[in-house]
C-alpha cells in the first residue's frame, strides 16, 4: 500500500463552526472579564483587617457556642420551624386549586390566564422583597414571614403541579371521560392518582426550601432564626453565629434525609 | 404478589389497616399544624394584621407612579450586579468541580474520608442562603462587590457540586471500561471516559446557576454586598417608594432577560 | 500466544463463574467462546485483561503473568490486549478520530492525550485503520452520529490502534442485524489473519461461530466442556454445552451476569 495518510489532525470545533465568530466570541469574553474584574475595587487594608475576623469566625464555627444566647436561638428556631410548617401546609393547600386552574387541559381559558398570572408574580418576586413589603404591612414578626413563605410556596408548587397535570397520560383521562364522568370525577380518578406522588414529593421538597428561606427573611424583620443570626453577626459574636449556622445545616440535612425516606415510603 | 390470600365480598380501595394509618397521618398533620400555628402567632399583634389592608393601600398609592428619572442612576449598580453574578458563578464552578469529583461514588479516591467531607461541603453550602453568606462576608471583609462575589461563589459550590456529582455517577460505565481496557492511566480515563460524558451537564448546570445567581445578586445589596440592592436599601430607608417601584421593575426585567438568555444558551449547548 | 492456567473466579456473592479453566491460544488463531448466558464467557475474557480480578490461576501473555502485575505494569500490559465490546462502548460524545486515537492512551503521556497532540505516526496509523475499516470520511463525525455497524468498526479500529498482540472480543454482533453481523465478523477474521493476531471471540450465535471460527471452546457453568474445530460441534456436543433446556442454569446465568457487571463497576471505581 502506498497511500499517504495525513499525519496531523485537529479536533473540529463543536459549537461555533466559523473561525472568525469563534475568535470574536473569545475576544468578547476576555474583554468582558477584564472589564468586570476592573469594577471590583478591593480595599486591601480592610480585607487584611478582616482576616483576623475571618479567623475568629472559622474558630467560632469549629467551637460553636450554643449556650450563652440559647434563649434567642431557641426562640428563633421555634419561630422558623413553626413558620416553615404552617406556610408549607397553607401554601400547598392554596396551590392545588391554582395548579389545577393553571393546567391548560383542565381549566377554561380565562381561569388559566388568571392562575398563570398569580404564579408568574409569585415566582418573579424574591422572598426577601416580598418579606420587606409584608413586614411593612403586617408589622415585624413571624406572621409576616409565614405569609411570605406561603406566597412563595404557591408560585413553586402550583407551577410544577400545573406542568405535571399538563403532561399526564391523556389516554387514562380519555378512558375516564368515556365512562361519562363529571369534571370533579375526572380530577379525582384520572388526574389525582397520576400526580399525587409527585405532589407529596414536591411538598416535602418545598418544606426543606421554606426552612432555608425562613433563615433569611429574618434579616428584614420577618421573624425566625435569621433575626437571631443577624443580631449575632452584628454584635461580632461569631461563636453564636457559628452555632446558628450549624443548627441550620443540621436541620437541612435531617429534613433532606427524612424527606427522601418519606418519599420512598409513600410511593 | 404471588397469591391473593382471601377474597372479601366488599371491595375497598385500601386495606382497613392502611386506611387507618392514612387517616391517622392526616390527623397528626392537622394537629401539628394547629399547634405550630398557636406557637407562631403567640406574639402576633392582631391589630397590625387588621390594619394591613389600609397599610397596603397606602404603600400602593405612594409607589405609583415609578420614578423614571431614577433609571440612569441605577445603571452602574446594575452593571455591578451582573458582574457579581458572573464572576461569582465562575468562582463557584471552579471550586465545585473538584468537590464534585471527590463526592461522586465512582471517582472519589476515598469513600470513607474524602467523600463525606465533600458531601458536607455541598450540604453546608446549599443550606446557607447567599444572603447569609453575604452578611457574614460583609462583616469579615467589609462591604462591597468582593463580598458579593465570594458569597455567590460559596453558595454556588453546593448547587453545582451536587448536580455535577450526580451527573458523574450517571455516566455510562461501559465507555469508562473501554477506555480503561486500552491501558489508559487514571487521569486519561477521567479525561477520555468521564469528562466528555458530563460536559453537556456541566455547561447546562453552570448556565442555570448563573441565571439563579443574577436573581440572587440583585438583593445582596440589602446587607451591603454591592449591586442594585444597595439602591433598594437606600430607597427603603428614606421611604422613597417611587424609586423602590423603579428598582423592582428593573430587577424584574433583568431577571426575565437572564432567564431568556440562559434558556437560549442551554438550548444551544444541548 | 496466550496461556490460561487453572483460572478461577468466585464473586463476592458466592457465585462461581469460572472454575479451573486452562486454555492455550496460539498466534493467529481465532477462538470462539460459546455457552449459555452465564456460563462465564464475559468473566473469562475480562479476567484476561483484569477488568475482572481472577480469584486464582495464571494468565500468561508471552512470558508475563498478568495476574501478578501491579497497577502501572498492568497498564503497560493492557496496551498489548485490544478489546472490542458488545455495545461498541465508544465514547459517544467524542469524534470518531478521538475514539480511534484513544487506543493509543497507554502509549502517550497525559498532556499529549489531553491536548489531542498525538505523535504524527499515531495519527497516520489511525487514518490507515479508519481507511481499512472503511470509515475514512467519517473521521471528524461524532461517534453518536454513526450507525451500529459503523460504530462497531470504530471499535475495531480503536482496538487495533493499540497494536495489540491479542484481541478480546465480547459479543461483537449482539446489537447488530444479521447482515451487519456477518460483515463485522468477516472484517474481524480478515484483520486477524492479516496481522496473524490471536483472538478470543465471545459469541452467543452458534451458526455464526461455526462459520467464522477456527476453533470453538464451549463453556458450561464455568468449565470447559468442549474444545475442538467447528465441524466437531455436533448435536450431542451442543447438548453438552447448552443442556436440554435447563432453566435453572439460565437463572443462575442471570445472577452471574449481574455479578460480573457489578464487579466490573466496582473495579472501575477502584481504578479511577
Amino acid at each position: 500500500m502506498s497511500v499517504a495518510y495525513p499525519t496531523t489532525w485537529r479536533r473540529p470545533p463543536q459549537i461555533v463552526k466559523d473561525r472568525r465568530w469563534r475568535i470574536a466570541l473569545q475576544l468578547g469574553i476576555l474583554i468582558y472579564l477584564a472589564l468586570a474584574i476592573s469594577t471590583v475595587d478591593v480595599n486591601w487594608t480592610r480585607v487584611y483587617d478582616g482576616l483576623e475576623r475571618g479567623q475568629r469566625f472559622i474558630l467560632g464555627f469549629l467551637q460553636p457556642d450554643f449556650a450563652s444566647r440559647w434563649r434567642d436561638i431557641s426562640q428563633g428556631l421555634v419561630e422558623s420551624l413553626t413558620m416553615t410548617l404552617t406556610s408549607t401546609v397553607v401554601g400547598v393547600a392554596i396551590s392545588v386549586p391554582i395548579g389545577i386552574g393553571a393546567a391548560r387541559n383542565l381549566a377554561p381559558r380565562w381561569i388559566y390566564y388568571i392562575c398563570r398570572a398569580i404564579i408568574a408574580v409569585s415566582r418573579a418576586l424574591q422572598e426577601i422583597i416580598i418579606a420587606i413589603f409584608l413586614v411593612a404591612m403586617f408589622g415585624f414578626g413571624p406572621f409576616a414571614g409565614f405569609l411570605t413563605l406561603s406566597f412563595a410556596t404557591i408560585g413553586f408548587i402550583a407551577k410544577l403541579l400545573a406542568d405535571d397535570i399538563e403532561e399526564i397520560d391523556e389516554t387514562q383521562a380519555e378512558a375516564i371521560r368515556a365512562t361519562g364522568a363529571s369534571w370533579l370525577q375526572l380530577v379525582n380518578y384520572a388526574i389525582q392518582p397520576q400526580v399525587m406522588p409527585r405532589l407529596i414529593g414536591l411538598s416535602l421538597y418545598r418544606l426543606d426550601i421554606n426552612f432555608r428561606e425562613s433563615a433569611v427573611i429574618g434579616i428584614v424583620g420577618a421573624g425566625g432564626i435569621g433575626a437571631t443570626l443577624n443580631t449575632a453577626i452584628d454584635r461580632y459574636e461569631y461563636d453564636s453565629a457559628g452555632a446558628v449556622l450549624l443548627i441550620i445545616i443540621g436541620i437541612v440535612m435531617v429534613t433532606e434525609y427524612s424527606s427522601s425516606y418519606l418519599r420512598k415510603f409513600l410511593q | 404478589m404471588t397469591e391473593i390470600p382471601h377474597h372479601s365480598q366488599v371491595w375497598t380501595y385500601r386495606t382497613p389497616r392502611k386506611r387507618l394509618m392514612l387517616w391517622g397521618g392526616w390527623l397528626a398533620l392537622v394537629a401539628l399544624f394547629v399547634w405550630c400555628w398557636q406557637l407562631m402567632t403567640r406574639d402576633t399583634i392582631w391589630a397590625f394584621v387588621a390594619d394591613a389592608p389600609s397599610q397596603a393601600a397606602d404603600i400602593g398609592n405612594r409607589m405609583i407612579p415609578p420614578r423614571l428619572s431614577y433609571l440612569p442612576e441605577l445603571m452602574p449598580p446594575l452593571w455591578d450586579t451582573i458582574n457579581i453574578a458572573t464572576l461569582g458563578t465562575i468562582g463557584g464552578v471552579i471550586m465545585a468541580v473538584p468537590v464534585a469529583f471527590l463526592a461522586a461514588r465512582n471517582t472519589t479516591p476515598s469513600v470513607h474520608v474524602l467523600r463525606p467531607i465533600a458531601l458536607f461541603i455541598i450540604v453546608a453550602s446549599r443550606s446557607i442562603n447567599s444572603l447569609i453568606w453575604a452578611l457574614l462576608l460583609v462583616a469579615i471583609i467589609g462591604p462591597g462587590i468582593l463580598a458579593g462575589i465570594v458569597a455567590i461563589a460559596l453558595r454556588s459550590i453546593g448547587f453545582v457540586g451536587k448536580l455535577l456529582y450526580e451527573a458523574i455517577e450517571e455516566t455510562d460505565a461501559r465507555q469508562i471500561e473501554a477506555v480503561t481496557a486500552t491501558g489508559a492511566s487514571a487521569a486519561q480515563v477521567l479525561s477520555y471516559g468521564i469528562v466528555p460524558q458530563i460536559m453537556p451537564a456541566f455547561w447546562g448546570i453552570s448556565v442555570f446557576r448563573w441565571d439563579i445567581n443574577i436573581r440572587e445578586s440583585t438583593i445582596l445589596g440589602l446587607v451591603g454586598a454591592g449591586g442594585i440592592g444597595l439602591k433598594l436599601q437606600a430607597s427603603l430607608n428614606v421611604l422613597a417608594w417611587p424609586q423602590v417601584t423603579m428598582i423592582l421593575i428593573l430587577i424584574l426585567a433583568t431577571v426575565v432577560l437572564s432567564e431568556w438568555v440562559s434558556a437560549r444558551m442551554r438550548h444551544a449547548i444541548i | 500466544m496466550l496461556h490460561l492456567q487453572g483460572l478461577s473466579k468466585t464473586y463476592k456473592t458466592g457465585d462461581t463463574a469460572l472454575s479451573d479453566v486452562s486454555l492455550t491460544v496460539p498466534k493467529g488463531q481465532i477462538m470462539g467462546l460459546i455457552g449459555p448466558s452465564g456460563a462465564g464467557k464475559s468473566t473469562l475474557i475480562r479476567c484476561i485483561n483484569r477488568l475482572v480480578e481472577p480469584t486464582s490461576g495464571k494468565v500468561l501473555l508471552g512470558d508475563t503473568d498478568l495476574v501478578r502485575l501491579g497497577k502501572g505494569d498492568l497498564r503497560r500490559q493492557r496496551r498489548r490486549i485490544g478489546m472490542i465490546f458488545q455495545e461498541y462502548a465508544l465514547v459517544e460524545r467524542l469524534t470518531v478520530m478521538e475514539n480511534v486515537l484513544s487506543g493509543r492512551l497507554g502509549y502517550v503521556p497525559f498532556w499529549r492525550s489531553f491536548l489531542r497532540r498525538y505523535p504524527p505516526s499515531d495519527i497516520e496509523r489511525a487514518y490507515r485503520l479508519l481507511d481499512r475499516v472503511g470509515l475514512m470520511e467519517h473521521a471528524d463525525k461524532r461517534a453518536d452520529a454513526l450507525s451500529g455497524g459503523q460504530r462497531q468498526r470504530v471499535g475495531i479500529a480503536r482496538a487495533l490502534a493499540q497494536e495489540p498482540e491479542l484481541l478480546l472480543v465480547d459479543e461483537p454482533t449482539a446489537s447488530l442485524d444479521p447482515k451487519t453481523s456477518r460483515q463485522i465478523m468477516r472484517l474481524l477474521t480478515e484483520i486477524c489473519s492479516e496481522n496473524n493476531l490471536p483472538a478470543i471471540v465471545n459469541i452467543h450465535d452458534v451458526p455464526l461461530a461455526q462459520q467464522f471460527m477456527q476453533r470453538i471452546v464451549g463453556l458450561r457453568a464455568g468449565r470447559v466442556v468442549f474444545d475442538g474445530p467447528p465441524d466437531q460441534l455436533t448435536e450431542a456436543a451442543l447438548t453438552e454445552i447448552y443442556g436440554a433446556e435447563d432453566w435453572n442454569a439460565m437463572r443462575a446465568g442471570d445472577r452471574e451476569q449481574a455479578a460480573a457487571e457489578a464487579e466490573a463497576q466496582a473495579r472501575m471505581e477502584a481504578i479511577v
